[in-house]
């Protein structure tokens, strides 16, 4: 997607929950206030929860994109420390 | 003497096949035990039973082989700990509900609380047959609410609000029935397709929903010898008045019209739905 330059990219679609988010997570954590990441994860309870629990760490969900294959990506903006 | 077991069953106290001895069933709320409670059914289970007990299937629990002889010293010693008998017979039986809201990420509603209110004003009610009410707190059904004579399934009626939308699409993606559909930016909740499952307004990184709980009631389930899914006969009802209104209004017509030994959904087939729906609606509509 070319809407936004994204700083890093996590592929969660080989974990399952809980592990999707502690590793998205993880990903966040390593990038700066104001960087992007693009979480690739797999429909269903991902997409139902990685997004909120985004939210609630202090991220900024910027858009959900949907892949042909099933899959999503979601693009996230790292909030403040 | 002759033994009441009319009075015994009442009572809990279920006629075991062995001579003399009780399936004695407790009286719980929403599967919702304390640790209290437990240890009082782990004593008389061992120094009256045999020292297990039966989890029913609808959330109870029994502890089998109690003489009868031992019957006022169990009492005593499942009261101190809290514990009450339950009931079997022509009653309102355990009310069921999974853990709800207050626990679960996919509940609606406050399942337990709700539980607890049915319970106080309908548990061991007198009635021409078993009756059974069961509260789910969401779509997943966990509970299986439409397996009760009553049953009651929490939803979440959304209303999107456009100036906290920030269109990441998630609640498209995450909708099961199709009713969220983006259009140029603007997100539009289809209401026929809704089925008030909350998981869009669950997954809303924005809080760009606005919430309405409610309750989705079901008469008439049936899951014995004969098998009947609950029917949904009103909308989604979203305050506590209303729903036991019609509640009440539900149990009344069975109290009323009911044959000896004959469950709700037997009632109104012979009665006819017409009749039936007709007294729910004008409960509903006040």
């Amino acid at each position: 997607m070319a809407e936004y330059k994204i700083d890093d990219h996590v592929d969660i679609t080989d974990v399952v929950c809980p592990v999707t988010f502690v590793k998205a997570k993880i990903a966040i954590e390593e990038l700066e206030t104001g960087q992007i990441l693009s979480v690739h994860m797999n429909g269903g309870e991902p997409v139902q929860n990685v997004p909120r629990s985004m939210k609630e760490e202090g991220h900024k969900v910027l858009k959900l994109n949907k892949n042909d294959d099933g899959t999503f990506d979601l693009i996230v903006e790292k909030g403040e420390e | 003497m002759a033994v009441d077991y009319a009075a015994l069953k009442k009572g809990g106290f279920m006629r075991q096949k062995q001579k003399n001895c009780f399936s004695l069933r407790l009286k719980v709320v929403g599967g919702h035990l304390t640790a209290k409670q437990l240890g009082a059914i782990s004593d008389v289970a061992d120094k009256f039973g045999n020292g297990y007990v039966h989890l029913t299937s609808r959330q109870g629990v029994e502890i089998p082989f109690i003489k009868l002889d031992d019957i006022d010293k169990v009492k005593a010693a499942l009261a101190a700990g809290d514990c009450e008998p339950g009931v079997c017979g022509p009653r309102v039986r355990t009310v069921t509900s999974c853990q709800g809201k207050e626990i679960c990420p996919s509940g609606c509603i406050d399942t337990y609380a709700l539980a607890q209110e049915l319970s106080e004003r309908f548990f061991a009610k007198d009635l021409p047959h078993k009756f059974k009410f069961g509260v789910t707190g969401c779509q997943n059904n966990c509970l299986k609410a439409e397996e009760n004579d009553i049953g009651i399934k929490g939803g979440i009626k959304v209303k999107w609000i456009a100036d906290k939308c920030i269109n990441c699409g998630v609640c498209e993606s995450i909708c099961r029935t199709r009713a969220v559909t983006s259009e140029d930016g603007k997100i539009v909740l289809d209401e026929s397709k809704c089925n008030y499952c909350g998981r869009c307004t669950k997954a809303c990184p924005a809080d760009a929903w606005e919430n309405s709980e409610g309750y989705i009631l079901s008469f008439g389930g049936l899951f014995g010898n004969r098998i009947h899914k609950g029917e949904e006969i009103v909308p989604i009802i979203h305050d506590k008045t209303t729903l036991f209104r019609v509640i009440d209004a539900a149990v009344e017509f069975f109290e009323r019209n009911a044959n000896s030994g004959e469950r709700f959904r037997l009632t109104i087939e012979r009665i006819g739905e017409e009749e039936f729906k007709r007294v729910i609606w004008e409960a509903y509509n006040g």
